[in-house]
């Protein structure tokens, strides 16, 4: 079957899922608001006096005001990744939350596509809540910064794809260790993160732009300290065509998978 | 009557194993029918097939008298499904699960209210719409799988083994409400283990066993053609009894310290046996269901 059967009924999972969130929001919401906290904490007083001010764009930048839109941009990663492999897995696997709906008119293109902006949802929530944080720090440069919000969503839909299509791979709940310690862990301290790229050797730096989360990195951190520019539309470009590689890819894995 | 269920020539098979092996069979409206057959049977397989959850292989498939391909959302808007195993929503509550199926539907706003609670008291579950899934018990969980079967006003209802694991209980309040909704003229597909229960509730069933029907018909006609009236089961047989059978052409079943005697002029037999060749641990029984389904399938276990 080639071909997707998609009506906008896919935001019947999505406010499922939003209604269970709203159940436990108040949990939800702690990761969110306290982990920039600790990492500025860290990394910023900590460490950030060992390292002082480091040279962003040209120009002289706090280590934590560099670090900030990071945070951000790796709590997208997370959130959104997290929600559509352990998330996702659960409510097929255990909760055989999917084989009930698929009992119903939705289709199973549409329930995953509702996963998949939830996971994106998801992103964009604790994009906000970390920004009310790190705006308290005085670290985010308005209205530049707003634009958080929807590289947030672009930047959620592309790991939520990626973790469903993890979800529609590994056999067991545990084996997805294998792609967050492969893919993820090494994103998040090799993408221009916590150091600039150019700290490292050639070879490495051309790797590091292949990977996700280097363009969502760059983005944020342009977009959070108001210096946006044109070279930002590769990364957007980057992260689009992910989705649009990723995102058929996870539905059909999840078909192959689910329909039987 | 229309035909609600025309299945011909089902066929599905997972690698070499073929699990429904070319069934055809028709429901008419208001029936209840019943699949029958040992674990690996295909019942499950058909009936996924039936709501479109499994893609068939081959065969031709008509629901409410509408070929299924292409067709499957409108045809599954109009069905009501009892999974087998347990998977109401657990992160919700009882009323929340129903209102989440609802929105599935796309069930107006304005008619979910009045048919949530209406269900629920169909269902008695009032008073517990706020109960978390997992305080519920296996009963509960059940009632709650067949309101949120009956949400969408299903011109079809299919049942996978609703009754399993339940207390008698709880299987008879159930049925209950099975009856009811049978009086009201709904369609009922039913796959079950046990054969009182669908003795009980159907009208028609089909045994079946390696992916094929081995019979169609009326619970008692069944047992009438294949069984007869009446069983004799005789504990611990002197050994002379199964000569005896043998030289009158009766058929039996040998279980070891069990026969089991199958005879459809069983009164006489049974006295000709108890004043003869047996003094005790001789009964007369009406067949059952379950009689026929063993007799069928066999009595070796089958995983």
């Amino acid at each position: 079957m080639i071909g997707f059967n998609i009506s906008k009924r896919f935001i019947r999972v999505w406010q499922r899922n939003l209604r269970v969130y709203k159940k436990t929001w108040k949990i939800s919401f702690v990761p969110p608001l306290l982990e920039p906290l600790f990492y500025l904490a860290a990394f910023g007083v900590g460490l950030g006096g060992l390292v002082g001010v480091l040279s962003y764009d040209g120009k002289a930048t706090a280590y934590t005001a560099y670090i900030a839109p990071a945070l951000i941009a790796i709590n997208i990663m997370q959130s959104s990744f997290f929600e559509n492999t352990f998330g996702s897995f659960v409510r097929m696997y255990y909760q055989k939350t999917f084989d009930a709906m698929l009992a119903t008119p939705l289709t199973i293109e549409e329930i995953i596509t509702g996963e998949i902006l939830w996971g994106a949802t998801k992103a964009v929530i604790g994009t906000a809540l970390m920004m009310i944080i790190i705006t308290c720090f005085g670290l985010l440069h308005f209205p530049e910064a707003l634009l958080l919000l929807p590289v947030a969503f672009l930047g959620g839909f592309a790991f939520a794809c990626a973790g469903m299509v993890c979800t529609s791979i590994v056999p067991t709940i545990e084996t997805l260790n294998v792609p967050i310690f492969l893919f993820i862990t090494p994103m998040f301290l090799f993408s221009g993160t916590f150091f600039p790229l150019d700290n490292l050797p050639g070879w490495a730096q051309l790797f590091a732009k292949t990977l996700p989360l280097t363009h969502l990195v760059e983005l944020c951190r342009a977009f959070a300290l108001g210096r946006p520019s044109w070279s930002n539309l590769i990364a957007i470009a980057y992260l689009t065509i992910w989705c649009v590689i990723t995102f058929p890819i996870a539905i059909t894995g999840m078909r192959r998978r689910l329909v039987r | 009557m229309a035909a609600i269920i025309e299945v011909e020539n089902l066929r599905k098979s997972y690698g070499s194993a073929v699990a429904v092996d070319g069934i055809s069979f028709t429901v008419q409206a208001g029936e209840c029918f019943g699949l029958l057959g040992p674990n690996g049977a295909g019942k499950t397989t058909t009936i996924r097939m039936l709501y479109g959850f499994t893609p068939r292989e081959s065969g031709r498939l008509r629901l409410f008298g509408t070929d299924c391909d292409g067709a499957w959302r409108s045809i599954k808007a109009k069905i009501g499904v009892c999974q087998q195993e347990d998977n109401l929503d657990p992160d919700l509550t009882v009323r929340q699960n129903l209102e989440t199926f609802a929105a599935y539907f796309n069930i107006p706003s304005n008619l979910v209210n009045d048919r949530v609670m209406s269900l629920l008291q169909f269902t008695a579950l009032e008073g517990r719409e706020h109960a978390n899934v997992m305080e519920l018990s296996g009963g509960l969980k059940r009632r709650l799988v067949l309101a949120r079967a009956l949400l969408n006003e299903p011109q079809l209802l299919i049942l996978d083994e609703p009754t399993s694991g339940l207390d008698p209980q709880s299987r008879h309040q159930l049925w209950s409400r099975l009856d009811e909704l049978k009086q009201r003229g709904l369609t009922t597909l039913l796959t079950t283990h046990y054969m009182d229960e669908a003795q009980r509730l159907c009208d028609r069933l089909i045994i079946m066993d390696q992916g094929k029907i081995l019979i169609e018909g009326a619970p008692l006609d069944l047992i009438q053609e294949h069984v007869g009236k009446s069983v004799i089961e005789v504990i611990a047989p002197c050994s002379e009894l199964r000569q005896v059978l043998k030289e009158k052409g009766v058929a039996y079943e040998d279980v070891g310290q069990r026969l089991i005697i199958y005879s459809h002029d069983g009164e006489n037999l049974y006295r000709d046996l108890l004043g003869e060749h047996c003094r005790e641990g001789c009964m007369l029984r009406p067949a059952t269901l379950e009689d026929v389904f063993l007799r069928l399938t066999g009595r070796e276990l089958r995983e």
